[in-house]
């Protein structure tokens, strides 16, 4: 007869592992990139952290003492997805020329950033003399 | 229960692994390597983190750990370069 602490972090074990898997699914069986970044940020937040809460409970559960470490990579992985992400579409838009054509226009006199470096427009020049 | 479990996690994460694998191999460009990378990076910390549950040990949670730091510094780095031309600036 199991107890309700093992069927829990099985079942926890269960669950992360099938969203890690249609993360790694989304990502082979999407047709483009921007649609293939949605998968692994499944794969990120959902599947490693029902594992991550598997493994605390499993060793909570075991009587060693509350270790810090899960939360540790908890924390570290929530943070740096986003920014994974950020960079990966970044690199996309710079390297596929038909993306530019869908962007809209700024408004300003300057592209989007990823195509334009910062120029000192005069509205920066006159905030910057009356900082002086 | 738990080593049925983690038995059919292993099958599962091994099976992710090969898809990204597949995608690292056949991605038409190169941020979509990258991303691949990535998210084969991802899989390798969930198999860590397995690795650890199922031998019941806590040794395995600082290797996670570097995975994650190393993965992402490696993307971070490989997009860098791509966006620049350049990592260290």
């Amino acid at each position: 007869m199991p107890d309700f602490g093992d069927i829990a972090v099985a079942s926890l074990i269960c669950l992360g592992a099938f969203f890690l898997f249609v993360g790694s699914l989304g990502l082979a069986k999407l047709p483009d990139l921007m649609r293939r970044l949605h998968g692994p940020t499944k794969a990120t937040t959902l599947g490693i952290g029902a594992m991550l809460i598997a493994s605390m409970l499993y060793f909570l559960m075991k009587g060693d003492e509350f270790s810090i470490q899960e939360l540790l990579i908890t924390t570290f992985l929530f943070l740096t997805a986003p920014v994974t992400a950020l960079m990966v579409a970044k690199a996309h838009l710079l390297l596929d020329k038909s993306e530019r054509k869908n962007l809209p226009p700024t408004g300003r006199d300057v592209d989007w950033s990823v195509y334009d470096a910062p120029r000192k427009t005069q509205q920066s020049e006159n905030v910057q003399s009356e900082g002086n | 229960m738990i080593a049925t479990a983690c038995a059919i996690a292993l099958v599962a994460i091994s099976a992710a692994m090969l898809l990204c694998l597949y995608r690292a191999l056949v991605g038409p460009d190169m941020p979509t390597r990258i991303l691949a990378l990535d998210t084969l990076t991802i899989n390798a910390i969930g198999l860590v983190v397995l690795a650890g549950v199922y031998w019941g040990t806590e040794l395995y949670f600082e290797v996670a750990l570097l995975f994650a730091m190393v993965g992402f510094l490696t993307t971070v780095a490989y997009c860098k370069y791509i966006l620049r031309g350049n990592v260290m600036e």
